[in-house]
């Protein structure tokens, strides 16, 4: 218990530390308990009540045992399509304790996890921190093994991914999967050039620079960057701040995870640019909790950029540009990608998204001037700096200006990243990864849409097929029905719970859907579905609630087929309670047999 | 200060700098039916019901600053079906049941059940199991009927500042949680606030549910959004 105590007392008495707080505690304990809620509700000085409602937010931390070690084996569609039931199961017979529980000596704790960002190599899981990759159902069972035997998660890792993967401060079995470099990304880049043309330049040169170049937002919405840079400067204030976006967590998303791994260097110049031309002094990289075994690497590039003068003081030779970047840590919630809920976070809060305006532009972190940015937006702008916006312009599409970092996975021969220039059509982008077969394409995520063959020639770019990076490619076998349902337990899963349309209405809509899909639904179920949708997008306060419907919508629009064949025609109402099902649940519960079976309704 | 001209469904309005559109609105005797915003709080724009369109989008009408030229639509009928469907979900999604409520004629979200004219919800009921808590000794907290709109979490601190109420969990298992020390100390006072600023009958004052008789209650005689509409053309 005295240790408790020490992890606690060790962060100062802000509630900003919430979160770091609930992290050590829980890496300590497995748990937050109620004297641990009293504790830091003293040492921060807020109720209890707000502890609690912080550590019941995030998928990482708990109020109740999580086990001397847990297994969050990642929960998604890709990770099934791998092999993921027989893992989990494989998991459990081992633990002896379902998925939710702890076995019951408390050494091993079992628990599913939203897109963990290793789509390509699935299925997936983080045990104490520490990532495997590619599990088999023997895997599974070598690894509880192993945690019973004393043995840390650690010692568990047979073998290392390439690159930066296996450096000491790495060591995960992480593959970067490669695909294709192309020319912005993985182009040559000389450390420290982005940096000195920079601040050889005035700032509103290099916001112009950067607007010329016609670099829209990496992360999905395409907001212009150089627009963004130019709003947040332009607010009169104490202090600006740039906030990297590292919270990639759109199922089917993982290029960010190979930029953090690969290109650290290029990311952090390119928020040390960011923070010259908005005039910030502080950079924060919001690492999402599944990447935490990045972390020590990134600080020790930072440390390293700080001695060869491109962090720190004066920076990059200028007289007086002084720019640093801390990291802060995630917790595990897919809306803290939504920047405004990416900044409660970072404050040491629930992660539940703000209202706009004001934007983070002129309101951001601590209520000061922010531009939030991607991941690749940053890394991209560092190489416009060094390249020159013509250069930049001329690839891709008018409109669309640049290269794209894509994250392929599901069914197709060679997952992984490509980085390819806007304005690849689907087909092409299959024909590249080996998945020409493909029944449907997931581009964007279940945010995003899914698109049918006759849609394959349609470009990927901002006014067509704009993605943040996720593309999931369906078999010719798979289950549209299976994979729809799938997301919407994502999105439901992952509502924070603020509004009215995205916690209920989900919640409403998921169930008409499942509805449907039993073969239950009607042609009037078919139109509220729709009707729905449309309503929780409008009605919903931020882009999660206000895509949420997407899965359904776009396949709707796309495979009509299949939902036509799903619903009863010519029925006007069939009843979600199914009577003859629940008279046969009711026997087999009472281990009776139906009195007649031919007078069961049907 | 300038004023600041719109309009809400082409009728011309004024509005000052810095109002939000629900705030102008009243102004100038329009009503927009919003739940979770109550005078004097940070609007938080939780419920969604006073859900407006201008210029082709969406926004909740409780948080949005007017804006000079803006073009407010408001009481039309694909908005207003929105706005019955989200009265809808709450309904559905909650365990309300009117005729044993001690708020019942002073619940908002009852009067607003009746502007919309509702009588059987679109939705299926999803008859959530929640827990009554009521270990303080002068409030109880009756999670079946609770909204989640965030007003308790927004008007009842302690003197230190400290949040007395705060939402626990996340997506559809959001609830609303007394701590439990701030909760033993809270005064008459305070106590009646919690339960006077409750739009529903979720934060109740022990032994006063019923000391005003039903039918003598606020929404009894005169509908949620009559006394704004009343002044309406002034």
């Amino acid at each position: 218990m005295k240790h408790e105590n020490d992890v606690i007392a060790r962060h100062p008495k802000d509630p900003a530390a919430l979160l770091d707080v609930l992290r050590d505690v829980q890496a300590l304990s497995g748990r937050v308990s109620d004297e641990a809620v009293a504790r830091i509700a003293a040492h921060l000085k807020i109720s209890e009540a707000e502890v609690r409602g912080a550590a019941t937010f995030y998928h990482f931390f708990s109020l109740t045992p999580r086990g001397t070690s847990t297994v969050y084996l990642n929960d998604s569609v890709t990770s099934r399509m791998k092999g993921r039931t027989a893992v989990a199961r494989a998991f459990e017979e081992a633990a002896g304790c379902r998925f939710g529980e702890v076995s019951p000596d408390g050494r091993i704790g079992l628990f599913p996890t939203s897109c963990i960002g290793m789509n390509d190599q699935e299925p997936s899981a983080i045990v104490d921190g520490v990532v495997f990759t590619a599990l088999t159902p023997e895997k599974a069972r070598a690894i509880v093994r192993g945690l019973e035997a004393g043995t840390p998660a650690a010692g568990l890792v047979d073998r290392f991914g390439d690159g930066a993967n296996q450096s000491e401060l790495v060591r995960a079995m992480v593959a970067n999967n490669i695909r294709r470099r192309g020319p912005v990304l993985f182009g040559a880049h000389e450390s420290g050039a982005a940096v000195r043309k920079a601040v050889s330049m005035a700032p509103e040169q290099v916001i112009d620079e950067v607007k010329r170049s016609g670099l829209l937002g990496r992360g999905g919405a395409g907001f212009p960057t150089g627009l963004k840079w130019e709003f947040c400067r332009r607010e009169k204030a104490a202090e600006h701040f740039v906030v990297c976006n590292a919270d990639e967590g759109e199922p089917g998303t993982f290029k960010d995870r190979v930029i953090l791994t690969e290109l650290p260097r290029l990311l952090f110049e390119g928020m040390a640019v960011a923070g010259y031309a908005v005039g910030a002094k502080r950079g924060i990289l919001y690492l999402r909790a599944e990447y935490a075994y990045l972390r020590a690497h990134l600080e020790a590039v930072l440390a390293a950029l700080r001695e060869e003068g491109l962090l720190g003081r004066r920076i990059a030779g200028s007289k007086d540009f002084d720019f640093d970047i801390a990291i802060k840590s995630g917790a595990g919630a897919y809306i803290c990608g939504e920047e405004s809920a990416l900044l409660e976070s970072a404050e040491g809060k629930r992660g539940e998204p703000r209202d706009r305006p004001p934007f983070p532009v002129s309101s951001g972190y601590l209520n000061l001037p922010t531009t939030v940015n991607n991941v690749e937006t940053l890394a991209t702008a560092a190489r416009i700096l060094a390249q020159g916006a013509p250069w930049f312009k001329a690839m891709g599409t008018v409109q669309s200006a640049g290269t794209k970092l894509l994250s392929v996975s599901g069914d197709c021969e060679r997952p992984g990243v490509y980085e390819v220039e806007y304005g690849l059509t689907v087909a092409e982008l299959l024909e590249l990864a080996g998945g020409a077969q493909a029944k449907a394409v997931q581009v964007g995520g279940p945010s995003g849409q899914c698109i049918a063959p006759n849609g394959f020639g349609r470009k990927i770019c901002f006014g067509d097929l704009a993605t943040g990076g996720s593309v999931i490619v369906f078999g010719p076998e798979r289950d549209i029905f299976e994979i729809v349902g799938d997301f919407m337990d994502f999105f439901v899963e992952e509502s924070c719970g603020w509004c009215v349309p995205c916690r209920a209405g989900n919640v409403l809509l998921k169930k008409k859907f499942e509805k449907v899909a039993r073969g239950q639904g009607t042609e009037g179920d078919l139109r509220d579905l729709e009707a729905w949708g449309k309503m929780i997008k409008a009605a919903s306060r931020c882009g999660l609630g206000q895509t949420s419907p997407n899965p359904i919508l776009t396949t709707m629009k796309n495979f009509p087929e299949l939902y036509g064949a799903r619903v009863r025609k010519g029925e006007d109402f069939v009843p979600e309670f199914d009577l003859t099902a629940a008279i046969q649940d009711g026997c087999t519960a009472a281990n009776r047999q139906p009195l007649c079976k031919e007078n069961l309704h049907e | 200060m300038s004023e600041i001209k719109f309009t809400i469904d082409g009728k011309p309005c004024a509005g000052k700098p810095g109002q939000t559109i629900v705030e102008a609105a009243k102004d100038n005797g329009i009503y927009i039916p919003v739940l979770c915003h109550y005078e004097g709080l940070k609007p938080v724009g939780s419920c969604r019901i006073c859900t407006v369109r201008v210029a082709g989008r969406y926004m909740a009408a409780c948080t949005q600053p007017v804006q000079e030229g803006m073009a407010v639509e408001n009481a039309v009928p694909d908005l207003e079906d929105m706005r019955k469907a989200l009265v809808e979900m709450i309904f559905v999604e909650g365990n309300h049941f009117c005729p044993s409520c001690e708020k019942s004629g002073n619940c908002e979200l009852q009067a607003l059940g009746y502007r919309f004219r509702l009588t059987v919800p679109r939705f299926p009921y999803l008859w959530p199991g929640r827990e009554l808590e009521a270990a303080a000794p002068l409030i109880m907290l009756e999670r079946n009927r609770c909204i989640q709109c965030l007003r308790c979490v927004r008007a009842v601190k302690a003197k230190d500042g400290r949040k007395v109420f705060a939402a626990v969990g996340r997506g559809p298992r959001t609830t609303i949680e007394a701590d439990r020390k701030l909760a033993a100390k809270l005064s008459e006072e305070e106590a009646r606030k919690a339960m006077d600023v409750c739009p529903v009958g979720a934060i109740l004052k022990k032994e006063t549910g019923f000391a005003v008789p039903i039918g003598r209650r606020k929404y009894d005689h005169v509908p949620i959004g009559a006394d704004v509409e009343k002044g309406a053309g002034r």
